[in-house]
């Protein structure tokens, strides 16, 4: 018994730190971005420096293969990963929350067909996904953004199939239709306030999911080019040069890690706090 | 058929990708009826079912060699290299899965959590980056990259050159499948079964063993059969941080040549292979969960 009281204090404990240090470590990339867009230690596109100078106090990351300053070049790389996140979560919700609430409406036969759909679409990796939309467009933010929207979609719609069907099972639900409610109203006033916590700590999960995957994306030689280029970009770049130039093999790494690591613990805060009797699941 | 209509909205014209700028409209209309793209859509479609239904995969494009004796080569990299990176990577994930969910409170135990956290934060391609400076550019004990031209033939070399891919593929997927391994343990530690069999006076490591791993193993098999297909499929990745000729490197190769045979043939083959694993897995639960069997799957 002494075993199940412990486990019961634990979670809120550990809820506490995550969440602030998800706050934290994705506060330091917005602060940065938002910098990026007033100042920059150096012009991201002038050569300030010699080629592939090692860290110093004037070049905090060193410069890059022309002679660019690179840590201007990580922090703004911290503004391209938020909006490839923001962008690419908002498209996936957008088509993913649509499709899901419709699925859990639909008569039987559509809802599986959709439920289907979802599930083929799930066995292919976001990667492979976005690879193939950016190669039907072209390379650059905006399609990656719109290729990883769609890649995340399937996954944001069965989720949000599965939770709403639950809720549409509850009483208040049958006592809305009782009370004449039509169904549109019954989804913004009943189903996607009780959704919402939920989606949200997955929209976390997959916004960190979205920035790793640009980042390969652009790694592979498929993502915006510069000057929209991302940390992918960046270590792709430097693993030409990391015989001569190490540490731009790592500083654009770092940055993408904590980043991740911080929506990460963020969604981890964020659920401990929506739902409390769910402890260490993924 | 999504397959089809994806690789038709690609622009460009592939006759355009097999000649050079300066081509003439005659040369051009020439390359077009030998690669079929001035067919009306229709006629290109029915073409393609039939021929796949054949495994006639056509030939490329580019290179004008038939693309399912290439695929087959390609297979020879991708295949080894994503088994054993997953075999690897379960002999890692379930052990210290289950010792993180068993010893929560322990210094080790809260390591291990932390690692994984930071494992799945880590994009594949800078850990193989990471594994290249360490391993082939400071210590000299591995290539940095590439496959001997021989193949197999080669078998000491071909071995060699595909250690560190391996390791890297391992270290991203037990990173994930360490948290769901770990997950299962907590679901099964906080079962009644285990409760009543301590009761009776099993021991606590004898009890998890016996009626945790077959419980706990059913959650996890599904687990294991979507990070088997990611993994293959997201070697394209790998491939071209270690500069391996597997099926990724194809892919990415035919997309920017717009070499549509060789596109479908490997997304054919993949979509085969991940429909296969699917399979195996729903097979895997059913041997091992009584419950699962003569019930109609639903996913």
């Amino acid at each position: 018994m002494t075993a199940l009281a412990e486990t019961a204090v634990a979670p809120a404990r550990r809820g506490s730190w995550t969440l602030w240090a998800g706050i934290v470590l994705v506060g330091i990339h917005v602060l940065v971005a938002l910098l990026t867009l007033v100042w920059t230690p150096y012009d991201p596109t002038a050569l300030v420096g010699h080629r592939l100078e090692g860290p110093s106090l004037l070049h905090w990351a060193g410069t890059d293969r022309l002679g660019r300053d690179f840590f201007t070049a990580i922090m703004i790389g911290s503004r391209i990963a938020l909006i490839v996140g923001i962008g690419a979560v908002a498209i996936g919700a957008a088509i993913g929350v649509t499709l899901g609430v419709l699925a859990a409406f639909a008569t039987r036969l559509l809802d599986d067909a959709l439920a289907a759909a979802f599930d083929i679409l799930i066995a292919f990796p976001t990667l492979l996904i976005a690879m193939l939309v950016v190669a039907a467009t072209e390379a650059s933010l905006g399609s990656s953004i719109l290729a990883l929207g769609i890649a995340l979609s399937a996954v944001i719609a069965r989720l949000t199939r599965i939770v709403a069907k639950r809720v549409l099972t509850l009483d208040f639900i049958t006592a809305a239709r009782t009370a004449g409610a039509s169904w549109p109203s019954i989804v913004i006033e009943h189903i996607l306030p009780n959704i919402w916590p939920t989606l949200a700590v997955n929209f976390a999960l997959q916004f960190g999911i979205a920035v790793i995957a640009e980042a390969s994306l652009s790694y592979l030689g498929l993502g915006a080019p510069p000057p929209n280029s991302s940390w992918g970009y960046l270590l792709q770049a430097a693993q030409g040069t990391v015989y001569t130039a190490p540490i731009a093999a790592f500083a654009p790494g770092i940055a993408l890690v904590s980043l991740v690591i911080g929506v990460n613990l963020l969604a981890d805060g964020l659920r401990d706090i929506a739902d409390p009797t769910r402890r260490g699941v993924v | 058929m999504v397959l089809f209509a994806l690789l038709r909205l690609l622009p460009g014209d592939p006759a355009n990708a097999l000649l050079g700028v300066g081509a003439t409209d005659a040369q051009i209309a020439a390359a077009r009826a030998q690669v079929g793209s001035d067919q009306p859509l229709l006629v290109q479609f029915t073409d393609f079912v039939g021929k796949l239904a054949r495994f006639d995969l056509g030939t490329s494009f580019v290179s004008n060699t038939p693309v399912l004796p290439e695929i087959g080569n390609r297979l020879s990299v991708t295949l080894p290299l994503t088994i054993f990176g997953f075999l690897l990577a379960i002999v890692i994930a379930v052990p210290l899965g289950i010792v993180s969910a068993v010893k929560v409170r322990t210094w080790y135990g809260a390591t291990i959590s932390v690692v994984s956290q930071l494992g799945i934060a880590i994009p594949v391609f800078w850990l193989g980056i990471l594994l290249v400076t360490a391993f082939a550019v400071n210590l000299h004990i591995f290539p940095s990259g590439g496959f001997p031209l021989q193949g197999w033939a080669d078998f000491g070399q071909a071995a060699t050159s595909l250690v560190l891919p391996v390791v890297t593929i391992a270290l991203v997927i037990a990173a994930s499948l360490l948290r769901y391994v770990r997950s299962a343990t907590q679901d099964v530690i906080g079962s009644d079964y285990l409760r009543t069999a301590r009761a009776l006076g099993s021991g606590y490591v004898a009890a998890l063993l016996r009626h945790g791993l077959r419980n706990g193993a059913v959650p996890v098999i599904s687990i294991l059969g979507i990070e088997l297909a990611t993994s293959f499929l997201g070697a394209v990745v790998i491939e071209k941080v270690y500069a391996l000729p597997g099926l990724g490197s194809m892919l990415l190769l035919a997309i920017s040549q717009r070499d549509y045979p060789d596109v479908q043939g490997v997304l054919f083959v993949s979509t085969l292979l991940v429909l296969l694993i699917g399979f195996a897995a729903d097979l895997v639960q059913r041997l091992i969960d009584p419950r699962l069997r003569g019930q109609v799957h639903t996913a």
